[in-house]
């Protein structure tokens, strides 16, 4: 997002947030979402796809929501009235066509309206047809659960995203010979994902609230948090939604503030880091191991404020809108300890990992007649989630070795503290002993994250590992 | 009322803190972390890709001098000072810091007047006398022992003089030296980019002050890697087949009137050297032997206009008594680059080897 973008989204909250407060907020939150989806969209050489991505992930969020919500909830009347939001906003920024320049709401000028018709003509048979089945099934939460997970890897995986541009380059006539893997990309889709397996699951365990469609769609594609999270809970989001929204004076400073602090951290410092940050082009341009680290490091905070900067611009946003969004960073480079460092990074995303797969598989593992032993157990289940929070970014060697250097950090890291537990309190006896304890482990952390960022800021496995020897004088 | 209070407090504080940076004008440019955290750069900043080149163009001079190497402290006393003003050719275009003329120079280790020879880079892309003599100016407060100004006939223009970007914004530093020297400048120049008072806050020179920031910050990837401008693989040669155009710029043959080109621009920079020596270099160029080089000899001149210029050059530094080279020829054509006046490597090591006799006589 652009700094004009965030400020004018900012804007819009902050009028509805101070001049129309409690009026027509849900409406407001859902249709304001459904124009940001379509606008921030970046535009794509695949004709009409800048369009259609977004009314996919409209489609998608109603399919979940309908299989999620219960009977009672799915026969509201009030959803009709969503319906007919979707709908409409859909047709009436297609119809933007028409007018004598170029739509702002719309990355390019928007395909024809007959094909988006068919697309919800199609979409609305479909859902009519799920309606007729008289006895719904669980197993529809499976497919959906199949589908999602498949469309993600489709995106996330580089050969099979290469694949779907080529197909679709050639379904609209396109030249297939310029087919790139940047031609098809879906704003918000890993976030949009997470937040509906999220709803699938909790549907499967049955503790998912009972919500009506508006609530749903506006808790998926939330505007202020559509791009960079933070990954709500649904039964967290809809109490805020449902509860009436007061921006009373503190609550104004408190959100302002947030978010004046989240546009410095990313407009002024994180961007002024990525000048210098390490990347691909300099990590072979670098002469000297010393300089080597700054870069490195630079990457390191930039990352961070870049993050939390979009983190606190979502937060602030949101909160003048009465939606109190979850923390997603607590100074996580000032942790003494890896572990400590993944419950304060990226805290939604870690929190959904251990929800949805770390504590099932562990339950899983521990369950069986004859459980492994407890350290391959812990090795097993904490390489795997970190392996997987390494593929939620892309499915690449480089975000694999990322997740793998995590994932056997925080291994090392559990058996070490388990092995010096002792001998450390029995060390640790005076304050200042404590804070050279605290201090040392909140550098070698820190560096140790730092490392893994290699991994993470550079697309060559190769290249990495030159990195990795010039910064230890060996290249 | 907490909240408009902060509001209206910080509102105020603005308008106050612009307005005094208006009225004060700080030199926020001579603030650098060059030369103390980073190595002063090699050669003044220019570059149209930032991000590739780690280096970029901006107009405010303090800056661009105190990024420079030469403002990296005092002089030495076994230190004879060189400082080499022109064009992107003694800028070096293409060129790694190392490759261009000044660093050919310097790894020749030359001395003279029992000095060791140091010579710095100020030259700088854009062609026009009288940004040689705005940065010529500024130069002479590091008491160089000679200059050499490196120059070529599309520098002489009338036009082209504060055509130059750095020039038309840096109107108050060339007024203020019209006013001290005889360099002609027309003060209502629609050339020049004139600020308001309001383009004088920090909001009217949040461009220029954010320039003058990531100056700093690329400091970190000149140190880190001592590049400073994009250097391709491959890029369009010189043109050698010429069109049959007899014009320069106003000019047509058979004469070029000297009231049209900056000869002023020429003789103040000379006098502003005072005491120091100044060599007067004309420059290598391209001399082509492709399609209708009968009637040109490169891209940027015609043979009459160029032969003409160079009667008027030698006329003129005879009568004026000023030390002045003519190399146009010095360097084969197989020796340019992207441009008829852009040397490659080896160009510039010929170059160089014509101006070391030049640079030990310079004491007699």
């Amino acid at each position: 997002m652009t700094i004009i973008q965030i400020l004018i989204v900012a804007a819009a909250a902050l009028f509805w947030g101070l001049v129309m407060r409690e009026r027509g907020r849900k409406y407001f939150l859902l249709i304001a979402s459904i124009l940001v989806i379509f606008w921030l969209q970046p535009a794509l050489p695949l004709r009409g796809f800048d369009f259609w991505i977004p009314i996919a992930t409209l489609i998608i969020t109603v399919f979940s929501w309908y299989i999620t919500a219960t009977e009672e909830s799915r026969r509201e009347k009030k959803n009709w009235i969503v319906i007919g939001i979707l709908v409409g906003m859909t047709l009436l920024l297609n119809l933007t066509r028409f007018l004598p320049f170029d739509s702002i709401l719309t990355p390019s000028r928007p395909p024809q309206i007959e094909i988006t018709i068919v697309i919800l003509f199609v979409t609305g048979l479909t859902l009519s047809a799920l309606s007729r089945l008289t006895r719904f099934s669980a197993s529809f939460l499976t497919i959906g659960l199949i589908l999602t997970i498949g469309l993600f890897l489709l995106i996330k995986i580089p050969y099979l995203s290469h694949w779907l541009v080529y197909f679709l380059r050639s379904l609209t006539g396109q030249d297939v010979s310029a087919s790139r893997i940047t031609d098809f990309r879906w704003l918000g889709f890993s976030y949009v994902a997470f937040r509906i397996l999220h709803t699938l699951r909790d549907r499967q365990m049955g503790r998912l609230p009972s919500v009506d469609l508006a609530e749903y769609v506006t808790y998926v594609i939330f505007f202020p948090a559509f791009t960079a999270g933070p990954i709500d809970r649904i039964e967290r989001f809809i109490k805020d939604l449902r509860k009436p929204s007061t921006l009373g004076n503190d609550e104004l400073l408190i959100a302002g503030q947030r978010f004046m602090v989240g546009l410095f951290k990313k407009f002024v410092v994180a961007d002024a880091l990525a000048l210098i940050a390490l990347n691909d082009t300099n990590a072979l341009q670098i002469k000297s191991a010393g300089w080597m680290w700054i870069v490195l490091y630079a990457y390191a905070f930039q990352i961070y404020f870049d993050f939390s900067g979009y983190t606190d611009i979502a937060l602030g946003i949101a909160r003048f809108l009465g939606i109190n969004l979850p923390e997603n960073f607590a100074s996580p480079y000032l942790k003494p300890n890896l572990t400590q460092f993944w419950n304060n990074w990226h805290m939604t995303l870690t929190q959904w990992f251990r929800a949805y797969f770390f504590n099932p598989v562990t339950r899983w593992l521990r369950s069986w007649e004859k459980p492994m032993p407890a350290p391959a157990m812990i090795a097993l289940t904490q390489v795997a989630t970190m392996l997987l929070i390494g593929f939620w970014h892309g499915v690449t060697w480089n975000f694999a070795l990322w997740g793998l250097w995590h994932g056997v950090g925080l291994f090392i890291h559990n058996r070490w503290s388990d092995m010096t537990k002792v001998c450390a309190g029995e060390w640790a006896t005076t304050p200042l002993r404590k804070t050279i304890m605290n201090v040392s482990g909140v550098v070698i952390t820190f560096n140790f994250v730092a490392l893994g960022w290699i991994f993470f800021s550079l697309s060559s496995t190769s290249t990495s590992m030159q990195v990795f020897l010039m910064l230890f004088g060996m290249r | 009322m907490k909240t408009l209070n902060i509001i209206v407090k910080g509102f105020l504080l603005f308008i106050i803190i612009n307005l005094l940076f208006a009225i004060l004008q700080p030199g926020i440019g001579k603030l650098s972390a060059y030369n103390i955290i980073f190595p002063g750069r090699e050669r003044l900043p220019f570059g149209e890709n930032s991000a590739k080149a780690y280096n970029l163009s901006l107009f405010d001079l303090d800056a661009m001098f105190a990024s420079h190497e030469i403002n990296g402290g005092q002089k030495q006393a076994d230190e004879f000072r060189v400082i080499l003003v022109g064009d992107s050719s003694v800028w070096g275009t293409l060129l790694k810091p190392e490759e261009t003329l000044a660093g050919q120079l310097n790894s020749a280790n030359l001395s003279a007047c029992g000095k060791n020879v140091r010579v710095y880079n100020l030259g700088y892309p854009t062609i026009s006398l009288t940004k040689d003599v705005l940065l010529l100016s500024r130069a002479m407060e590091y008491q160089p022992d000679l200059v050499i100004w490196l120059t070529t006939l599309e520098a002489f223009p009338v036009e082209k003089q504060i055509a130059s970007p750095l020039v038309a914004n840096n109107e108050e530093s060339l007024l203020r030296l019209a006013n001290s020297s005889e360099l002609k400048v027309d003060p209502n120049d629609p050339a020049f980019s004139r600020d308001s008072f309001w383009g004088s806050t920090i909001i009217g020179r949040r461009r220029a002050l954010a320039d003058v920031f990531r100056l700093q910050i690329y400091g970190v990837m000149w140190a880190a890697t001592g590049i400073d401008q994009i250097y391709p693989t491959d890029y369009q040669k010189a043109q050698i087949d010429l069109e049959t155009d007899q014009k320069f710029h106003r000019f047509e043959p058979p004469s070029m009137d000297e009231n049209f080109l900056a000869f002023n621009a020429l003789e103040t920079g000379i006098k502003m050297a005072g005491n120091t020596p100044i060599v007067i270099v004309n420059e290598p160029m391209l001399i082509s032997a492709g399609k209708n080089s009968d009637v040109r000899y490169n891209f940027f001149y015609p043979r009459w206009a160029y032969d003409q210029y160079r009667s008027m050059m030698s006329e003129l530094s005879q009568k004026n008594n000023w030390a002045y080279v003519d190399l146009w020829d010095a360097v084969p054509a197989a020796e340019f680059t992207n441009s008829a006046i852009h040397l490659t490597p080896m160009g510039e090591a010929q170059f160089a080897e014509k101006l070391t006799p030049i640079i030990a006589a310079a004491c007699k």
